[in-house]
């Protein structure tokens, strides 16, 4: 560093911001890699199955599989929608659905 | 026992057919009886850069269809003992190069050869996928650039799931970093990514850094491999990382700026 550049301003450095989107970008594709080819087929299959009792959107189910040290998880989610999911839930229960 | 030794990287134009001419040459330089092997069919291009583009008569495809023998095709390098180049052909047809066929002429190699370079094409296509198949140990060139250092850690997934090494449950891939047209004067200024990053990203271990350097594209001009140049900052770097593959303790150099007076600093400015 020169003696002119203390009174420049400072904005993060270009590299670190190539470090940065990086470690966020391959941290993402790892992932993606990682996971079984079957994982997008099961997640079709699944929001089939989940949309003949709960209308849902197709992004609302999103499907994971985590290895740990000695057992991978298999993580669901599907995100029901509010007035739908009580609906569901009390006609699982066999009771009719509260009037929202 | 020979070793396959396949010099990948993803991305095209960070120094594949560069690097594998010089570090195949240094090789040979050592005393291994060396072979590289241009696996980029339709660019042929590692026979320009070794010098020996006028010499090539019969190519790798040729051997694989029969059509010539592997004597016949083998190119002896004029300068270096103890190494030789197999060139690519020029076809378009990309499946010229099948598994057998590059199997059986590697097997062939082995019995006579020490190492084994292999030039791989750029992308993760079957091209690539050929050249790094029967790798023992894996070279990945590197720019200190975000899509490279991306594009790397692409094909090391690949190593790791397609090679045969892989396939078959061996031991995996040995890998090796190879950090090339390193700036460090931009990297001072912050503009380029440092090595200790590219190395904390796709955490493998350093096999050397090659600084940005003229005599690389003097040495292309020429045909010559640029490890023989060796006044040359880049050349001496090529030279350390094949003593570093060799198993010996070399330090890196061109990590940290030569030492700079202080009339050099303070003219410095924003240069």
């Amino acid at each position: 560093m020169s003696l002119f550049d203390i009174f420049r301003r400072k904005d993060p450095a270009p590299a670190a911001q190539a470090k940065e989107r990086l470690q966020i970008v391959l941290a993402h594709e790892r992932g993606d890699r990682n996971s079984p080819e079957f994982l997008p087929q099961l997640q079709k299959e699944l929001l089939a199955v989940i949309k003949k009792y709960v209308p849902i959107d197709d992004d609302k189910v999103a499907i994971k599989l985590e290895r740990e040290s000695g057992c991978s998880v298999l993580e669901v989610n599907v995100e029901l929608p509010v007035g739908k999911a009580r609906a569901a839930a009390a006609a699982a229960a066999g009771k009719p659905a509260a009037a929202n | 026992m020979a070793k396959i030794v396949t010099m990948t990287s993803g991305k095209g134009g960070v120094g594949k057919t560069t690097s594998s001419a010089a570090f195949g040459t240094g090789l040979a330089l050592r005393g291994f009886k060396t072979c590289i092997i241009d696996f980029d069919v339709g660019l042929r291009n590692l026979d320009l850069i070794m010098g020996c583009e006028r010499r090539v008569v019969f190519d790798f495809v040729n051997v694989i269809n029969g059509e010539a023998k592997l004597s016949q095709a083998l190119i002896k390098d004029k300068r270096v003992e103890n190494l030789y180049i197999l060139p690519t052909s020029q076809t378009r047809d990309k499946d010229a190069l099948s598994k057998e066929g590059v199997e059986k002429i590697l097997d062939e190699l082995k019995k006579e050869f020490d190492y084994i370079v292999c030039d791989s094409p750029a992308g993760i296509e079957k091209g690539a996928q050929m050249a790094l198949y029967f790798a023992d140990e894996a070279i990945i060139v590197t720019n200190p650039e975000v899509s490279s250092v991306r594009d790397s850690d692409r094909i090391l997934g690949v190593i790791q799931a397609k090679s045969r090494r892989a396939e078959q449950g061996l031991e995996p891939v040995k890998e090796h970093l190879l950090l090339t047209r390193y700036d460090l004067e931009r990297v001072e200024k912050g503009e380029m990514l440092k090595v200790d990053d590219v190395l904390e990203i796709l955490a493998i271990p350093l096999l050397g850094i090659i600084p940005e350097s003229p005599a690389v594209l003097k040495a292309s001009n020429v045909g010559m491999p640029v490890v023989l140049d060796d006044k040359s900052a880049a050349g001496q770097a090529y030279a350390d990382a094949v003593a570093r593959f060799l198993g010996e303790k070399v330090e890196h150099r061109f990590m940290k700026p030569e030492k700079k007076g202080f009339f050099d600093r303070l003219l410095r400015r924003s240069a």
